[in-house]
């Protein structure tokens, strides 16, 4: 006989690689969905993605004005690439951006990523990229738990209803 | 669209268990919803609850932000109180529709 019991996901690894405003608030905003539903979350960031949990670069992300296609200016006409390679265009259109989230509702980085530990998600570092960057953990939000290695996040992705997620 | 008898009311409900009728509520209702999902309630989350429910009848939004932010209780707290369900077992246990926020 086919059984058609529900199998609802049990934990989420999500793993933040790019340190554009729109990947990190991607990684954030699925993390603390995850924590909200009542999923077991870890959240790793790597690469450039440590942007978005470096005390001084968290609350001031960008996201590119150049090489983004999909880019409009206000009214929705296309983001001409070269005003884009202007000195300031790209702290402008990013600082509008944030402003527009805020507007929404959405928390900046260094709240967001308090909420996410305050409904009992965890926030990790990737070893190789602090080393890389020659960052220390006091230069990491306070709401980092750990600097790990992805050996030790794979530890983390145990049991069958767990999902991997890249963004 | 389904009846259900809730603490001896007949009342409207959603296919997921939330009220149709926010009108239709009562501490009794919410006290039996919340046993259900295994909540035992408190004063504290009828403080909870009461405020949900005037942002809701005022139509304004919900996220677990706005709640944080409402003097009533932080974030921390929130979980606390409504484990595993922060928004989603706290409106239904206020009656309110099922929270449509992502945040």
């Amino acid at each position: 006989m086919e059984t058609k019991e529900k199998k609802p996901l049990e934990k989420v690894c999500i793993i933040c690689a790019k340190g554009n405003l729109e990947d990190v608030y991607a990684s954030l905003v699925m993390a603390n969905g995850a924590v909200m539903e009542g999923i077991e979350t870890n959240l790793f960031f790597t690469f450039f993605g440590l942007e978005g949990i470096t005390k001084k670069s968290m609350n001031r992300l960008h996201t590119a004005t150049t090489g983004n296609p999909a880019m409009k200016m206000p009214g929705g006409l296309p983001f001409p690439t070269m005003l884009g390679g202007l000195p300031g265009v790209e702290s402008a259109v990013s600082s509008m951006m944030r402003k527009q989230m805020d507007e929404l509702g959405m928390p900046p980085v260094d709240e967001f990523l308090e909420m996410i530990s305050a409904g009992g998600g965890t926030i990790y570092a990737c070893k190789l990229a602090v080393d890389m960057f020659k960052l220390k953990k006091e230069d990491l939000s306070d709401e980092v738990k750990d600097i790990i290695t992805i050996g030790e996040f794979y530890e983390l992705c145990d049991g069958d209803r767990t999902q991997i997620i890249f963004t | 669209m389904a009846e259900k008898t809730i603490a001896g009311t007949q009342v409207k409900v959603t296919e997921d268990g939330y009220l149709e009728d926010m009108t239709q509520w009562n501490e009794e209702i919410a006290r039996e919803i919340a046993k259900e999902i295994g909540i035992e309630l408190t004063d504290k989350h009828f403080e909870v609850i009461n405020y949900l429910r005037e942002k809701t009848f005022a139509k304004e939004a919900l996220t677990i932000r706005s709640v944080g932010k409402s003097g009533i209780v932080d974030i921390k707290q929130l979980y606390a109180l409504f484990p595993k369900g922060p928004l989603k077992f706290s409106s239904k246990i206020a009656g309110i529709p099922k929270p449509t926020s992502c945040i």
